[in-house]
Formats: C-alpha cells, sequence, structure tokens
C-alpha cells in the first residue's frame, strides 16, 4: 500500500488542516484511493466551501419553482404541464490549456446535467471572455473556444442562440468559458439524482472510461502558473457523437418507469456521481470496478475513480429492470455494465480486483466537508463623475464604439453555431434576448447572458446587481417574464481576503436584485481560482436568465421595421459616463462610479414595456446598455436596414446624453398616434420618458446639430472588426 | 403523398424534416432506422441533416454504406424520388447516387446564415412550384458544403439542366464550384442540397416561406 507522505497530500491540494480532518473521520490513514477522492470531493470546484456560506444568500424560492440549487439542474414550471430545466457552468481552466477541448467538453457536460434531469436540451447559450485582443494566444483561444463550442453544439443537434464574448487585459491568462443548456421536460417526467433505497443495481451507461481528465476538479480548484500547459493530459476529449446516442438513449430510458436516480460524470466522474446520489437518498454504495466498461489496460482503481472521461453517466434502476435497460443502450450501441449495488450503510464502498480499496462516510464526502467562513476585506467601490472633452464628435466617436472589440458585430462568432437547429428559434443571436419556441406550442423561452465586469470591478455589489437587472431586462425587451436565473461566479484566489470580499459582494449584489426582481437563483457555479501569476480575472458573476412568453406572435425584436415611427426612450437619462464604454474607448480611461441601479424602478419600467409588448402594441424595443442610447439606436437601424433621424431630450448635455449609461432604459418604436398614447401612460406611473426622433426612408443615421452618417457607413464599421482581427490584421496594442 | 425519414444515430434535422413534412402533406412521415433493411412503401425518402454516425471520417461515408442506403438506393433506381438535406447530401455523394463530393467550406469553418440562391431548373419533381429564376432565401449550416466535382462532370451537370439551385452571387458560403447549392441525378428523381428548406416552412420562425413550394412541388407530382 502506498505510503501517505506530507509531499502526497499537498499534491492533492489538501492542506495539513484537511487532512488531520480525513484521518478523524476515516479513524486512520486513508489509502491512496482514498486520497484521491477526497481531495476531489474536498476541492473547492465540487465542495463549495469557500462560498457556501454565502452562497445561502440567494433567493431560491418562488411559486414556480419546481427545482431549486442541489441537483444537476434548476427545474421551473412554465405552464401546460411543461418544465424548463437549466444552468450554466464554467469550464475555464481547461479551456485556456486547450481551447478547442475545453470548450466543447464544457458545452458536453452542460448539456449532460440538463438531459440527465429528463429534459430534452433545446437551447445553449455562453459568456466567453478572452484576453486582451492584442495578446499574442488570443486569437487562438477565440478561434478554439468558438470552433469547441460549435463543434459540439451543432453535432448535437441543439442550436446555440447566443451569448456573448468580452476581451480585457485581465483575462490574458485565464479565459472564462461559460456554457448555459436550456432543455424542456415534462413535469411528471423529471428526473433526480437521490439513489434512494437498499438493493437496487447501479447501472453505468455511455462511453468506457479511459485516463482522460484525472484530477480536472482539482486543476480547477487551484491558481494557474507558468507551467499550466503542462496539465493538458487533465483535460477532457469531447465525443459529441456519443453524447447525442446517450442523450437519445437515457431520454428513450426515461419514457419507462424503471429509473430510480440517474446523475451525469462530470467533474470528479464516477466519485462524485457515485458519492452524491449516495447522499442525496440517504443511501449508501457499494462499486466493483472490474466490471466498468474500461478503454485502457492496466487501469488501477485510482484512476478509474478520477477519472473525467466524457459521455458516461451512472442510473440507479429498479431491481429486474437491468435487461430492459441494456436493450435500450445495445440498441445505441453504447456500453452498459451493472457495477454496483445501494447498501443501507451510508458508506462508499469501492472493490477492484477482490480488493477493497475505498470505504467511507457518504457523509464525510458531503456533510463533513470542510466549510470555509474565509476573512474578506470588502473595497470602497470607485465614485465620482468623470470629465470629458465636449469638443469630441458624437459621430464620429459612434464609428469608433461600434467598432470597438467588446462592441462590435458577433457574426464572426455565431455564424459557427447552427442557431436554427430544431426549427423553433424565433429570435436569432444579435438581438437583447434569444427565443426559442416550446415545440408544438406557441410559448416562448426567452434567455439572456449577461454581466459586465467592468463594473463588478468598480463596485463588486453594484457590477453584481447591474448584471441581474440587464438579464432581466434583455428578457422584458422581447416581451416575455423573466422567471428565473443561474448564476456562474467566475472570481479569483478566495484565500486572498480582497478577492473574497469581491466574491461576498457579488453574491450579495446577485441575492439583492434576484429579490428585488422576483427572479430567483435556481442554479449555478462557482468558479474560483481564475489567477495566473497572482494575478486576478475582473471579478464576471455571469447570469444566465430564462423568461417566458406566452404567445411568441407577440414579441419585440430590435430591428425598425417601418419608416415613420417615433422613437421614444423609456427610462430616465443622466448622462452616467462613470466606467462607461464611451469613455474606455473614446478617452482611453476606466474611471467613476458605475451607473447606479434603481431596482424598483427598473421593475416598475419592465413590467409597462413587456405589457405593450404582450398587448401588440410594439414590436420594436432594445435595451439601453453597454455604449448607451445612441449605440442602442445605431443597432436597431442596422438590424432594421431603416434610417433614423434622433436628437438631445431633456437636459443632458450632448455627449453624455449619447453615450451614458444610465440603467433601466428602453427605446421603443411605434406609430407616432401609439407613442402618443404610450407617453400619457407613462406620465402616470411616474416613468420618464422622450421622444428622441423617428424613423426615416434615407437609410442614414441623422444627429441633430451632429449631422449624418450612412448605415452602411456604420455597418463596415460594425461587421468589421472580429473577421479582419481574426484573419491576422494588426490591431491597437490593448483595449 | 407518403413520405420518409431516414434516421441515422446521429441525424439531428430528422424532426425538423418530419415536421415540415406533416406540415405541408398532413400525415406524418414514416421514421427509418438506419439499420432496416427494408423501407416502407413511400413516394418520398428524405436524408435530413446532421452528422449521420459523426462524420469524424469524411462527412457521410459511414452512413454510405449503412443497411439502409441499400434500400434507399433500390429505391432511388427503380425512380423515387429522394431528397437530401445538407447531411443528407453529402450521403449521397458518397453513396453515387449523386456525383461528387462535399469538402470542407473554403474558410475552414463552420456556417450558419441564411443564403439566397436563384432557381436554375422547375422541370423535375422537386422545383416545378418555383419559376425559372426565382431568387430564394433558405438557411445554411455546415462545415461541409463546399461541392467539387471534375470540370467534365461539372459542365455535364450544366449541361444537362441539372444544377438546380446555385447561391446567389456573393451569397456562397463554402466555395463550392460554380457556386452550385444543389444538383439532381440524371434520370432527375434525386435531389441533394446544402441549404435547409425544411427550415423555411414555418413563418413564425421569421426565415420566410422560402421553402414551402418545394414540399408544394413534391406533393403535387407524387400525391
Amino acid at each position: 500500500m502506498t505510503e501517505i507522505t506530507p509531499e502526497l497530500v499537498a499534491e492533492h491540494g489538501l492542506s495539513d488542516d484537511e487532512y488531520g480532518r480525513i484521518k478523524r473521520l476515516l479513524n486512520r490513514e486513508p489509502s491512496l484511493v482514498e486520497l484521491g477522492i477526497f481531495s476531489v470531493m474536498w476541492s473547492e470546484h465540487c465542495s463549495y466551501k469557500s462560498t457556501r456560506i454565502h452562497l445561502r444568500k440567494l433567493p431560491t424560492k418562488a411559486p414556480w419553482v419546481l427545482q431549486g440549487p442541489g441537483e444537476n439542474a434548476g427545474v421551473i414550471d412554465i405552464g401546460d404541464g411543461d418544465a424548463c430545466i437549466f444552468k450554466m457552468e464554467s469550464h475555464n481552466h481547461p479551456s485556456f490549456i486547450e481551447p478547442y477541448q475545453g470548450a466543447a467538453t464544457g458545452v458536453g457536460g452542460i448539456m449532460r446535467d440538463v438531459f440527465t434531469m429528463g429534459a430534452r436540451p433545446v437551447a445553449m447559450m455562453n459568456a466567453l471572455r478572452f484576453g486582451e485582443p492584442s495578446h499574442p494566444k488570443t486569437r487562438h483561444l477565440v478561434s478554439g473556444v468558438v470552433s469547441g463550442i460549435g463543434g459540439y453544439g451543432n453535432c448535437m443537434g441543439v442550436p446555440t442562440v447566443g451569448g456573448e464574448v468580452n476581451f480585457h487585459k485581465s483575462y490574458n491568462g485565464n479565459i472564462l468559458v461559460n456554457a448555459m443548456c436550456v432543455g424542456l421536460a415534462r413535469q411528471d417526467k423529471i428526473f433526480l439524482s437521490a439513489a434512494k433505497g437498499a438493493g437496487n443495481p447501479v447501472v453505468y451507461i455511455g462511453s468506457k472510461t479511459g485516463r482522460d481528465g484525472i484530477h480536472g476538479a482539482t486543476m480547477a480548484s487551484a491558481e494557474f502558473s507558468e507551467d499550466s500547459e503542462e496539465k493538458r493530459p487533465t483535460v477532457q476529449v469531447g465525443d459529441p457523437f456519443t453524447e447525442k446516442l446517450l442523450l437519445e438513449a437515457c431520454l428513450e430510458l426515461m419514457a419507462t418507469d424503471a429509473i430510480i436516480a440517474i446523475q451525469d460524470m462530470g467533474a470528479a466522474g464516477l466519485t462524485s456521481s457515485s458519492s452524491e446520489m449516495a447522499d442525496k437518498g440517504g443511501s449508501g454504495i457499494e462499486l466493483d470496478l472490474d466490471r466498468v466498461p474500461q478503454r485502457e489496460t492496466n487501469m488501477t482503481a485510482y484512476e478509474m475513480m478520477l477519472s473525467e472521461s466524457q459521455e458516461r453517466m451512472l442510473a440507479v434502476l429498479k431491481p429486474g429492470r437491468e435487461a430492459q435497460a441494456e436493450a435500450i443502450f445495445r440498441k445505441w450501441e453504447l456500453d452498459f455494465a451493472v457495477i454496483g449495488i445501494t447498501t443501507d450503510t451510508r458508506r462508499l464502498v469501492v472493490k477492484h480486483k477482490g480488493a477493497i480499496v475505498a470505504d467511507m462516510p457518504v457523509t464525510a464526502l458531503s456533510d463533513e466537508a470542510p466549510l470555509y467562513e474565509r476573512p474578506f476585506s470588502k473595497r470602497a467601490p470607485a465614485d465620482g463623475i468623470p470629465s470629458f472633452d465636449a469638443t469630441k464628435l458624437v459621430l464620429t466617436s459612434l464609428k469608433t464604439i461600434l467598432a470597438a472589440p467588446d462592441m462590435c458585430s458577433r457574426r464572426w462568432v455565431w455564424e459557427q453555431y447552427d442557431y436554427s437547429v430544431m426549427a423553433d428559434t424565433v429570435q436569432s443571436p444579435g438581438g437583447d434576448a434569444a427565443v426559442v419556441r416550446v415545440h408544438n406550442s406557441n410559448k416562448g423561452l426567452a434567455i439572456s447572458t449577461d454581466v459586465s465586469p467592468r463594473y463588478c470591478k468598480a463596485d463588486p455589489s453594484l457590477g453584481a446587481k447591474q448584471a441581474v437587472v440587464e438579464a432581466w431586462r434583455n428578457i422584458t425587451a422581447v416581451g416575455a417574464t423573466p422567471l428565473a436565473v443561474t448564476d456562474n461566479l467566475n472570481f479569483g484566489n478566495p484565500q486572498k481576503p480582497e478577492i473574497m470580499g469581491e466574491i461576498v459582494a457579488g453574491i450579495e449584489g446577485v441575492a439583492e436584485a434576484c429579490r428585488a426582481l422576483d427572479f430567483p437563483v435556481i442554479g449555478g457555479n462557482c468558479s474560483l481560482y481564475n489567477e495566473t501569476n497572482g494575478e486576478a480575472i475582473l471579478p464576471t458573476p455571469a447570469i444566465g436568465g430564462v423568461g417566458l412568453i406566452k404567445d411568441v406572435r407577440r414579441m419585440a425584436t430590435i430591428a425598425i421595421k417601418r419608416e415613420g415611427d417615433a422613437i421614444m426612450l423609456v427610462g430616465d437619462t443622466k448622462g452616467h459616463l462613470g466606467q462607461s464604454i464611451y469613455l474606455r474607448e473614446i478617452e482611453g480611461r476606466e474611471e467613476g462610479a458605475c451607473p447606479p441601479v434603481d431596482l424598483a424602478m427598473e421593475k416598475r419600467t419592465g413590467d409597462f414595456v413587456r405589457r405593450l409588448i404582450e398587448d401588440a402594441r410594439v414590436d420594436t424595443v432594445h435595451d439601453v446598455s453597454d455604449g448607451g442610447v445612441l449605440v442602442a439606436v445605431a443597432e436597431m437601424a442596422l438590424a432594421g436596414d431603416v434610417g433614423v433621424e434622433i436628437g438631445v431630450a431633456g437636459t443632458a448635455e450632448t455627449i453624455p446624453f449619447f453615450f451614458g449609461e444610465d440603467q433601466g432604459r428602453y427605446v421603443l418604436a411605434a406609430s407616432p398616434d401609439v407613442i402618443d398614447r404610450i407617453e400619457s401612460e407613462l406620465r402616470e406611473i411616474g416613468v420618464v420618458h422622450a421622444i428622441i426622433g423617428r424613423t426615416t426612408k434615407e437609410k442614414v443615421l441623422h444627429i441633430e446639430r451632429e449631422g449624418a452618417v450612412a448605415l452602411s457607413t456604420l455597418r463596415t464599421a460594425h461587421e468589421g472588426w472580429f473577421p479582419r482581427y481574426m484573419a491576422g490584421e494588426a490591431i491597437p496594442a490593448s483595449n | 403523398m407518403k413520405s420518409a425519414v431516414i434516421v441515422f444515430p446521429a441525424s439531428n434535422c430528422d424532426r425538423d424534416a418530419a415536421v415540415a413534412l406533416k406540415q405541408m402533406t398532413g400525415n406524418a412521415p414514416h421514421m427509418v432506422w438506419h439499420q432496416d433493411k427494408d423501407l416502407p412503401d413511400v413516394d418520398l425518402i428524405v436524408l435530413p441533416g446532421g452528422f449521420s454516425y459523426g462524420d469524424y471520417l469524411r462527412s457521410g461515408a459511414m452512413a454510405s454504406q449503412s443497411a439502409v442506403m441499400r434500400a434507399v438506393k433500390a429505391h432511388a433506381e427503380k425512380g423515387g424520388a429522394v431528397l437530401g438535406i445538407c447531411n443528407g447530401f453529402q450521403v449521397l455523394t458518397e453513396s453515387h447516387l449523386l456525383p461528387g463530393a462535399l469538402m470542407r467550406n473554403a474558410e475552414l469553418k463552420f456556417v450558419c446564415r441564411p443564403v439566397t440562391m436563384t432557381v436554375e431548373e422547375t422541370q423535375n419533381v422537386f422545383t416545378r412550384k418555383y419559376s425559372n429564376g426565382q431568387n430564394v432565401t433558405f438557411p445554411v449550416a455546415h462545415g461541409d458544403g463546399n461541392y467539387v466535382a471534375d470540370e467534365e462532370t461539372l459542365d455535364r451537370l450544366e449541361g444537362e439542366g441539372r444544377v438546380v439551385f446555385r447561391y446567389a452571387p456573393g451569397h456562397n458560403p463554402n466555395g463550392s464550384a460554380r457556386n452550385i447549392a444543389g444538383i439532381l441525378s440524371e434520370k432527375r428523381n434525386v435531389l441533394g442540397l446544402m441549404p435547409h428548406p425544411e427550415r423555411v416552412v414555418d413563418p413564425l420562425l421569421g426565415g420566410g416561406t422560402d421553402g414551402r413550394a418545394l414540399f408544394e412541388s413534391l406533393i403535387e407530382t407524387l400525391s
């Protein structure tokens, strides 16, 4: 038996205290297999040991929430017996090391989280952050990640309908790849992971187990350094064909009543799936590793328990149903093996070659896992109202902003994703939220992923709040009722008090906004230790929101549809330039306070706008976010290829009016008589608004007192950057 | 019109094709599993989009060797109509039911976007409800759509009026020879095309309804 030395313990990412705790829980020294199991299950990635205390602050309940955090994904009621199941998860570290496979397996993993609960995945989204464009690795990473996401999702036949892409130097050594999957199931066909009862067969389904991905979860729980490339063997390789078979086979098995519990083998593979299922079911599990389908010869128990080979599931069946299940998996040409049995011992027992190689209480891996209340310090938020150069030309600035790396069209990205497969995509990428129809109905799901990391850096709490309201607003802007969110909290090293402060403030910000907007968090993922050589990423709590449209025939899009419409700005414009895109792209400064978020006003305004869409009074809406109102109007004109004429309204000066990023605002276009009536209604409910222009026949964007620019010129600027950059053209040194 | 949709293990537009057929004909098509050796008695066979057997090898290469394709070939040889969309087109060229091959897109990337094509031939069961020279817009979504054949074959296809769909100038998404988007077999009963007519049947999807006439043509001829 391998001697457990302090070096070995350290290599497993366990502290001395944690090792002492393991010995106390076992009343002895662990075996090497047990040490490996503790190492992954107690890793930050699996145990949430630094964040669990704070995650309790998140609101997770609402009458429409059928399943909150704690399962593979969250579930909401969308009426008529239908359920929507969704979750977002990160695959940051693997994607930096091996972008194609890292991103592909991130997509595969989150899809399994959703279909293991009985849902057919119907939409994929993502939130991607890369280093600055001038960094030598950025192109390679963008290219690999985008083709990896497409390669996996396209083969699965699940439309990738949107997402976000940002560039910032803080991600130079640590990109973020957050993938979200949304699925549909019937409410009476939802499958959970609680392995209840003793004497039930534990079955292994899917791909064979190989030596790939061993200790992926541990890698994801440590900072990166220069030698991180050496960790390439810990990245798994995706096989979307097998996943497609697994999806269809699982759904076929789920149509029977043979399953007691089922869970995908994600991070920490066989270890986490078996122990978590036993833990949730109040049972024990005994595994016989000799029966595990193996891809390679002479695999050790340690390797099998820690392998993160993809496209595998663990299920507990009703006794006697093995043959029925096996027939389904054989039809789909997948491996199927009974590898264990549930027990009433509350222990995880692992046998290999006739010997017991691990025997531990299930609770040692769950309830008894370390829980840290790490020290934190919250720094004072950035404040102040930055000055600006009033002589800058508005139209020139607009062209620059529309062509900026963070603001230009993402067409180069989303054209590599099959966004229309399944023939239910009613709103394609490029709008405020993607909309997919619920098959065989007129209902639709609106989905948006959002966060503005620059705000979160300036003010972690307010920035997190803003991420939530932006998702809520994007969903509202298409006419949907926002129902719930999944959060993907990407931060640096929680053992540094200032980073822990960002985490705590971020969670509190998300909690406050979600509570105020009745927008509960039903699942998510924390990705910590996003640092390279001690440099942390910007705090990036990505929010994936889902809403319901009652009738997709009444939906708004950002495209202006007619000439002669009046253009109205709804919401108050103070001209907030702090932390704005304008200040960064035009004046090269990242300064000032974030725009404040007024949650009550946000809700009042959004609820009103949504009703306008539901009542079919307005079909053209765009939320105002990055870049401010002029960018919003330009995007609407470009999307519809209809000209606009606009001017300043209210008291703000020209530049702050056009480029300020005040929250809680929408731009609407509708016929002047419709807008007239809307005006009086807005006055009644006390929402600030202004008519700022009209749509025109001539295909130009005309600004009073500033002049005009052809839409074709703006389009060239907006569409040009991404393809030119990816083709290798030189770009400015930093963004 | 009675129809069948072939289902390979990683077909993923099989449902879309079935939904479009149901919507247009009123009848649900038969769904035929790739291991089946016999086909139901139908007027039209659809080979849908997707990744057949993962397509880690050349797209459609393994599918061309499947049990069901022997039956599809027999159906085609008897003059039965076969429509191959996207991966279905790839399977048809790999099975030699259509000439030429579909290589990796010229830009080496998967591409999903609406493309405009010209209908160049209407003397066949698939496009008679279009008018000659009509511009239509269907979406493409593929990585291997770059149609190639030797000059002699291309000349023959053109000369025999077998180039049915041609990408409009500036709309070729994959670098295909002579902007070819879809071609007919010699007997004009097999059509392969990269763009997806089944995704432009339902007006609610917002991409137009240019695909309907293709199904209407089939219904008119085969019913």
